[in-house]
């Protein structure tokens, strides 16, 4: 049996006793999604911002609907993943999980995606909120835009999830693996559109931004939800964020096939 | 690699850079801007084989390379020179095949799912190994009995005692039904029965399934109860292979002679029949030549009020201590 047919295999099963561990840590996960609480603080900022008028296309009741979109998205696509490798690589813990016949890196996935039905759970309240206060500016009258916002949420969890297995697996290299990722995500607070939607930002910022990965990750699935983007202008972001998911996923798996060679396994 | 061997080792040697810097300050800045490192040699040239249904205990000192050389065998870690098989597989290319045929129990470690039930971690690992639901049942049912377990597994882990940890522990690692079992320090932290029930436990899987056991372990009575032959290292070196009495006889080739005696004996009649280990007022332990047994247990017999009185070989901490300790004079002399 080839080793993807047998992760297929194993997946569901992955998945439940992942949902078990989950429902097993509910407090902690609960209070964990509630520290993503910067959305509702740039809101309040913006609003108040936008009582005077508007800022570009976004009046009140636009920002209501991006923060409230970047808190949904990014409450689905975000993941631990590198908190996770880069510890089990240098406490030696890694080594149990290369014991067995499932690539470490497929479980993991199952792991995080088992954590997406409470995280659905715990957003709908969100999802209820954005939909009153802004129902009519939302995509879903536009099938097309639908399905590629529901595909781009699936490619930014790709890129976020390889995004952070290529940096855990520095770990077998480097002893500040998190130092990395911590650099990583001030660059990300900018530029992917958590703190500002991205056309609010100078030009040459928002051309970087069009270009580096990071609008892929969380802008992009809510420009679209929110309903600021064209047909094509959402297929061709779709398409590169798709893209730069598949170019991180042979990174991340050649870095990690690199470090396997200098795992010293220690503690493990 | 003949047929009947499973784990084939030819002079495996595993070196690893290690930084190095002294305490304080300054040695701290230094290092940012220039780093030293060290290379360790943690196992040299080492070569064994073992066959299916053998049980063989890896002994030496700690840092003699035990537990580098088992993690290389299990695919963990990579030799820097040499060569292995396990079951015709090189272990470092994770092949599914050959993860299936082995496990690696760690007595510090664990993959039990710290927050669920044990129950949870075996239907995992059934899907992981792709073990069929009624194989898996039925392994699980008749380990769950051997190893008195029946109430534990629907508990959550995290409030087992560590011996109860144990005992599940081994289930979940024995649940696709390994043909090569590593032990590193499968009985460490457990008391004395449970350690005797661990023991009692190896054996009778390595007799049901025929599989073979390579163990490291500090308790000598785990080794001398489960391993009829013994592969030992120091410094990363073979320095013995083969059958564990024959070891005890080699290096300490004196019997030992236990006598209960029915009064107390002045400690020079002991002397006059051989070295004295430790006299006590109801017992006497002497150190005996194996060629002089025979006329040194006559005439303790004759000199002496004994009770009772048994003939062993000296125990195996000593033999050990007596190995090692050579192996570091040896350089010296």
């Amino acid at each position: 049996m080839t080793a993807l047919l047998r992760a297929a295999k194993a997946f569901p099963t992955l998945l439940r006793v992942g949902i078990a561990e989950v429902v097993a840590y509910r407090a902690e996960f609960v209070v964990w999604i509630l520290t993503t609480n910067m959305p509702l603080v740039m809101l309040a900022i913006w609003h108040a911002v936008a009582a005077d008028g508007p800022v570009g296309r976004f009046d009140q009741r636009a920002f209501t609907a991006y923060y409230l979109g970047v808190l949904a998205v990014r409450l689905l696509t975000s993941n631990w993943a590198v908190w996770q490798l880069s510890m089990e690589i240098r406490d030696g813990t890694l080594a149990a999980k290369l014991l067995r016949p499932i690539h470490p890196i497929v479980a993991l996935a199952a792991d995080h995606l088992s954590a997406l039905p409470m995280r659905a759970l715990v957003i709908s309240p969100v999802v209820a909120i954005l939909m009153a206060v802004a129902g009519d500016r939302l995509l879903r009258h536009d099938p097309l835009l639908l399905a590629i916002f529901a595909a781009s949420l699936a490619g930014a969890w790709l890129l976020i999830f390889f995004t952070m297995v290529l940096m855990g697996s520095l770990a077998f290299f480097v002893e500040s693996a998190m130092g990395v990722f911590e650099l990583w995500l001030g660059v990300h607070a900018i530029l992917s559109g958590y703190l500002v939607p991205l056309e609010a930002l100078p030009r040459w910022v928002r051309r970087a931004a069009d270009v580096l990965p990071f609008r892929f990750m969380l802008g992009f699935p809510v420009e679209t939800l929110v309903g600021l983007l064209s047909r094509r202008e959402a297929l061709l972001a779709l398409a590169a964020q798709w893209g730069y998911a598949a170019l991180f996923a042979a990174l991340a798996l050649r870095v990690w096939r690199s470090g396997l060679r200098r795992f010293a396994a220690f503690g493990g | 690699m003949p047929p009947e061997t499973l784990i084939d080792v030819r002079d495996l040697s595993k070196s690893y850079r290690v930084h190095k810097r002294p305490p304080g300050l300054g040695a701290a800045l230094k290092s940012v801007l220039r780093r030293k490192y060290e290379l360790v040699q943690a196992v040299e040239r080492l070569s064994f084989r073992i066959d299916p249904g053998e049980r063989v205990g890896f002994l030496g000192p700690n840092g003699a390379g035990k537990t580098t050389t088992l993690k290389m065998l299990a695919g963990l870690l990579y030799p820097t020179a040499g060569e292995v098989r396990v079951g015709g597989f090189v272990p470092q290319t994770r092949d599914p095949r050959f993860l299936q045929l082995i496990t690696l129990v760690m007595g510090q470690k664990q993959q039990l799912l710290w927050d669920l039930p044990p129950a949870e971690t075996y239907a995992m690992n059934r899907a992981i190994y792709d073990v069929p639901r009624a194989q898996a049942d039925e392994t699980v049912r008749s380990l769950v009995e051997l190893l008195e377990i029946g109430d534990l597994i629907h508990k959550p882990t995290r409030q087992l005692s560590l011996g109860e940890r144990m005992k599940c522990e081994l289930v979940a690692a024995l649940l696709h039904r390994p043909r090569v079992l590593f032990l590193d320090e499968p009985t460490i932290g457990l008391d004395v029965s449970m350690q005797a029930k661990m023991r009692d436990f190896i054996r009778d899987y390595n007799e049901r399934y025929g599989a073979a056991v390579l163990l490291t372990s500090h308790y000598m009575d785990d080794v001398v109860a489960l391993c009829p032959r013994v592969v030992v290292i120091d410094h990363g070196r073979l320095i013995y292979d083969g059958d564990l009495r024959e070891l005890a006889r080699r290096v300490r080739p004196d019997k030992r002679l236990t006598v209960r005696l029915a009064h107390p004996v002045e400690r020079a009649d002991l002397e006059r029949l051989a070295t004295v280990v430790a006299a006590e007022p109801a017992q006497a332990v002497l150190s005996v030549p194996h060629a002089r047994l025979q006329s040194v247990v006559r005439d303790a017999l004759a000199a002496l009020p004994i009770v009772d009185l048994t003939i062993e070989e000296a125990p195996l901490e000593e033999v050990m201590r007596e190995l090692f300790g050579a192996q570091v004079r040896a350089p010296q002399a």
